[in-house]
């Protein structure tokens, strides 16, 4: 980086005899290079700075004794993987990022397919309304869902009362509670997946289609040996991201519930908050946010492997 | 307007492949020179070298008796066409053909100027405040065309600047092309893999071939007297075909011997200068259009029969192609259209030696 | 080999009614209309219900009448939060934060990517993929190191701090989106211009921003989207009210005040909303064409 000035000043005159090896047309390479990585460099101060530098502090913070002064090597993770609390934390991650997933997949693949058959103007109409659920901030929908399942006069037992059902205190019991955690994250995120595969939907020739229905193929098996084998990648993809935003969610439970009742909707975002900022325990708060990384990479390695071999053999 | 010359000319790749192996091309001042070959002979690239859209890895490009290889592409005062016309999208037709001038710090009324003529020569007027998305791949070609004319560059080159066109107007802008040269005369690189197209344009024909040149010459030249096999077989449509052949001299006189009952005189003028390779291991080539129907009346000094069991008969119209083997090596013939030839059973046919041409079987050098 | 799917064309006389195809086509559309419409309604049930509920006095919520309907409706919610000092705070905040968020995000990934796509050097495609995996650090697991970070430069409890935080949500997949799109503009484009005579500057200023504007817009959005909507860096780094934006703000501020001022708290949840909806509404296009010319290249 340093031999930038060098190679500025060498070029623009215009060479007057034949280069001997790496003449000036190297030198306008590699100066060239050098603007590359200036045009790069914002971005690398950036994620170094403000992505690698603190999840390596981060490991340091997790080391250290709740006030901080004290060095106590793994203690807080010992203490953690001890704990019934934590324990409970790691399952309803886990139940809540691959049932939320699962869902927001099959009805996104679903929805994709059914708009699909919709021709153009109506497609855009339908698609806009089914987009609306992603399009508001998550902390400002989960707000408006909080007070229609659980505020002092929730609109669903009001359908409840209606149909002669006593009200239940949705959010105080943890198999609802948990419900509902999923069914929100299901309504915000699935629209990404429908239109996710409905783009890719509309790269596959039509010609395929007709070639199975000449072939004898049924709508579902048009689905099952045309759809699902050319959506794959684009399905591991979508899986891949949607678990990563899903395991690391925050807003929609911190907001429905704060992990309520009796930490059993506490995911790692949430938990590591309470921990963290809200009982000022730093190291502890670290070390329960730093067991999403191994958790997240696990996933990440295995779906590109997956990825990665599909689009070797589809080569 | 200037001439370019290539000097052993190489370009290595990273990796060691050798797209171009030593190259010596002179291209006068205001000549239409084609670059010809298959895909991968090296001819795209050595145009790239040209342009300086390639690093040179070994010998000298000079443009107008300067040497080029250091210099970058917006200083060596060319023009270039591709393929697929790399018209700014954002731009108008105007805008597209004003870009470079502008960059070049122009005069507004100078650009204006510039544009205007160009569009004139290429009967663009109407075009100029359109998208290129709103022309037709004949228009969008010309616009391409129009971008290199207004900069009034020392060389034109065109990457195959055609092949995204249908047949019909490819022939058109073909001539067009041409038109273009004999108005502007500015010298042109033009490279295309279609021999037709190389053969109807240029000056001079560069045919390439993994990396080297297999010769350079004019149509007419390729054509009559191909050097190689390589060119004798990629110059001409149908192409020419070639039979294993021997010179003998048991029917005491010296003969193109195909096989133990074919053997073809060899036409006088050609004697002497076949004499030395009795023997040897040769190929005959012969253009489909120098084997035809034989009429005992036409025969004329040179000429030989040949006797044919038809395989494929192809009607053309204006003419009749016919196929047939010569032991296992097929072979195409272009007959009358009334022509006898019908599959299974035989036709004689006459051979015009006198456009024969013999080569080394393991070299491929026509003797 | 089912019958019902006869459809392809092969003459096939012993089950020759022609309608076959129309009808198994038009079934289909009526499944699939049905199916949309239940999911149309579900999906649209909790923005329904937050309008009907911002548009009711808490006199008419406390009522017990049915909640889903409003026999008369009232603007005063929306009249009030407007002019209410602490959502203006928070509105502004969230503006002026974001807008200088987008502008940043642009500038670093623009750049970054035309270096990433364009001008290959040492070690730019292991960088281009480290970019990317940057997403298995997410927030959730950055904001306590962040707020130490912050703490030590001072900036917590600053609005501003998230100016410096909120680019590493948003460049990263910017930067993505913009690979993807310079990445797919043809080679021969850059030749052209560099034989017109453009610099790498010129270059990237009068062809590739604009050919690539699509890509660019997509970008804008995503960053203005994940900036307005983010709630746990500003709940994470900001105590007081004047210091947050509006996600923080409404759910921590508003909450505490009366309990029964639901009808307020929807219609500051609507009017927060707004700004993103009415940019999907007008440039959905291209944001669903960015997304997903980045996501099917990768």
């Amino acid at each position: 980086m340093a031999d930038g000035t060098t190679g500025a000043a060498a070029s623009g005159v215009p060479a007057r005899r034949a280069a001997t090896r790496g003449g000036a047309l190297h030198r306008m390479a590699r100066r060239r290079s050098t603007i590359a990585v200036m045009m790069c460099l914002p971005l690398f101060a950036l994620i170094a700075g403000l992505v690698v530098y603190p999840f390596f502090y981060s490991i340091y913070l997790s080391m250290l004794s709740r006030e901080m002064d004290r060095f106590i090597g793994l203690f807080n993770y010992e203490y953690l993987l001890t704990s019934d609390t934590f324990h409970l934390v790691v399952f309803q991650s886990c139940l809540f990022a691959i049932t939320a997933v699962f869902f927001k997949a099959l009805i996104g693949f679903i929805l994709a397919h059914v708009m699909h058959n919709i021709s153009g103007r109506d497609q855009r109409v339908w698609r806009g309304l089914l987009l609306v659920p992603w399009v508001i901030p998550p902390a400002l929908s989960t707000l408006g869902w909080w007070w229609m399942i659980a505020g002092s006069y929730s609109a669903v037992n009001w359908f409840l009362q209606l149909v002669g059902l006593h009200p239940v205190a949705w959010l105080a019991i943890t198999g609802w509670a948990r419900f509902w955690v999923i069914v929100v994250n299901v309504w915000f995120g699935t629209p990404f997946f429908m239109i996710m595969y409905l783009a890719t939907l509309k790269s596959v020739p039509e010609q395929l289609y007709e070639a199975a229905a000449i072939d004898g193929a049924t709508g579902l098996q048009k689905i099952r040996y045309i759809s699902l084998p050319l959506l794959r990648n684009i399905i591991s993809i979508t899986v891949l991201f949607s678990l990563i935003v899903t395991f690391a969610n925050f807003d929609i439970v911190e907001i429905l519930t704060a992990g309520a009742p009796a930490n059993s909707t506490q995911v790692f975002a949430t938990y590591a908050f309470q921990v963290g900022i809200g009982s000022g325990n730093i190291p502890m708060g670290a070390a329960v946010s730093l067991f999403i990384f191994p958790i997240l990479a696990i996933f990440a390695i295995f779906i590109l492997r997956g990825v990665n071999r599909r689009a070797k053999e589809a080569i | 307007m200037a001439e370019v010359s290539c000097r052993k000319v190489i370009k290595v790749y990273e990796g060691g492949v050798q797209a171009v192996k030593g190259i010596d091309l002179e291209i006068a001042d205001q000549e239409f020179v084609v670059l010809v070959g298959p895909s991968g002979c090296g001819k795209s690239t050595t145009l790239r070298m040209i342009a300086g859209l390639e690093e040179i890895s070994g010998g000298e490009i000079s443009i107008g008796g300067d040497v080029v290889n250091d210099v970058p592409p917006r200083d060596r005062d060319i023009a270039m066409v591709f393929q697929n016309y790399a018209l700014y999208p954002h731009m108008s037709v105007f805008d597209n053909m004003a870009f470079g001038l502008k960059l070049r710090k122009f005069a507004k009324d100078e650009i204006k100027r510039r544009v205007d003529e160009a569009a004139r020569i290429l009967d663009i007027q109407p075009l100029l405040e359109r998208k290129p998305k709103a022309l037709s791949g004949g228009q969008r070609q010309r616009v391409a065309m129009g971008r290199a004319i207004v900069r009034n560059p020392k060389v034109f080159l065109f990457d195959e600047p055609l092949s995204n066109l249908d047949a019909k107007l490819r022939v058109q802008m073909r001539t067009e092309i041409k038109k273009v040269h004999q108005t502007v005369r500015t010298t042109t690189i033009y490279v295309t893999h279609d021999q037709v197209e190389a053969m109807t344009l240029a000056d001079r024909v560069v045919v390439m071939n993994q990396g080297i040149i297999e010769q350079i010459g004019t149509p007419q030249e390729l054509y009559h007297h191909p050097t190689t096999r390589f060119v004798a077989g990629f110059i001409g449509s149908p192409a020419m075909n070639f039979l294993p052949a021997r010179l003998d001299d048991a029917s005491g006189r010296l003969s193109v011997r195909l096989n133990d009952q074919v053997s073809l005189p060899i036409p006088e003028a050609r004697i002497a200068r076949y004499a030395p390779f009795k023997g040897k291991e040769l190929l005959l080539g012969m253009r489909p259009e120098h084997m035809f129907d034989y009429h005992e009346s036409d025969m004329k000094p040179g000429f030989a029969r040949l006797d044919a069991l038809v395989d494929v008969v192809e009607p053309m119209g204006m003419e009749t192609m016919v196929h047939f083997f010569v032991d296992g090596t097929p072979v195409c013939a272009r007959c009358e259209p009334e022509t006898p030839a019908a599959p299974g059973h035989n036709l004689p046919l006459a051979l015009d030696l006198n456009n024969m041409h013999l080569m080394e079987a393991a070299s491929g050098h026509v003797i | 080999m089912s019958g019902a799917t006869l459809a392809g064309g092969t003459p096939q006389p012993r089950r020759g009614r022609r309608p076959s195809l129309a009808r198994e086509r038009r079934w289909a559309l009526w499944v699939s209309y049905i199916t949309l419409i239940f999911f149309a309604i579900g999906f649209l049930i909790p923005p329904y219900f937050e309008i009907v509920t911002s548009l009711k006095t808490s006199e008419q919520i406390g009522s017990g009448r049915n909640p889903w309907f409003v026999h008369h409706p009232y603007l005063g919610n929306f009249l009030y939060i407007i002019h209410n000092a602490q959502f203006q705070t928070f509105f502004l905040n969230s503006v002026k934060i974001t807008l200088v968020v987008v502008v940043v995000t642009l500038l670093i990934s623009v750049f970054a990517a035309y270096a990433l796509a364009r001008m290959r050097f040492f070690g730019s495609e292991g960088f281009a993929t480290g970019v990317f995996l940057t997403y298995l650090v997410p927030e959730s697991l950055l904001f306590i190191p962040l707020f130490k970070v912050l703490a030590a430069l001072h900036l917590i409890n600053n609005v501003w701090c998230l100016a410096l935080i909120w680019p590493t949500l948003s460049v990263p997949f910017c930067t993505w989106i913009m690979i993807g799109y310079f990445g797919s503009i043809p080679r021969e484009l850059d030749e052209a211009a560099m034989i017109d005579g453009a610099s790498h500057m010129q270059m990237l200023w009068r062809i590739f921003i604009p050919v690539a504007m699509p890509g660019i817009i997509a970008a804008t959005i995503f960053a203005f989207t994940v900036c307005w909507g983010d709630f746990l860096y500003p709940l994470a780094f900001a105590f007081t009210s004047t210091q947050m934006t509006l996600t923080a703000g409404i759910v921590s501020t508003l909450i505490h005040g009366d309990v029964l001022d639901w009808g307020k708290i929807m219609a500051a949840n609507i009017l927060a909303s707004a700004p993103p909806i009415l940019i999907y509404a007008f440039l959905m296009d291209y944001y669903i064409a960015g997304l997903t010319a980045g996501a099917t290249k990768g």
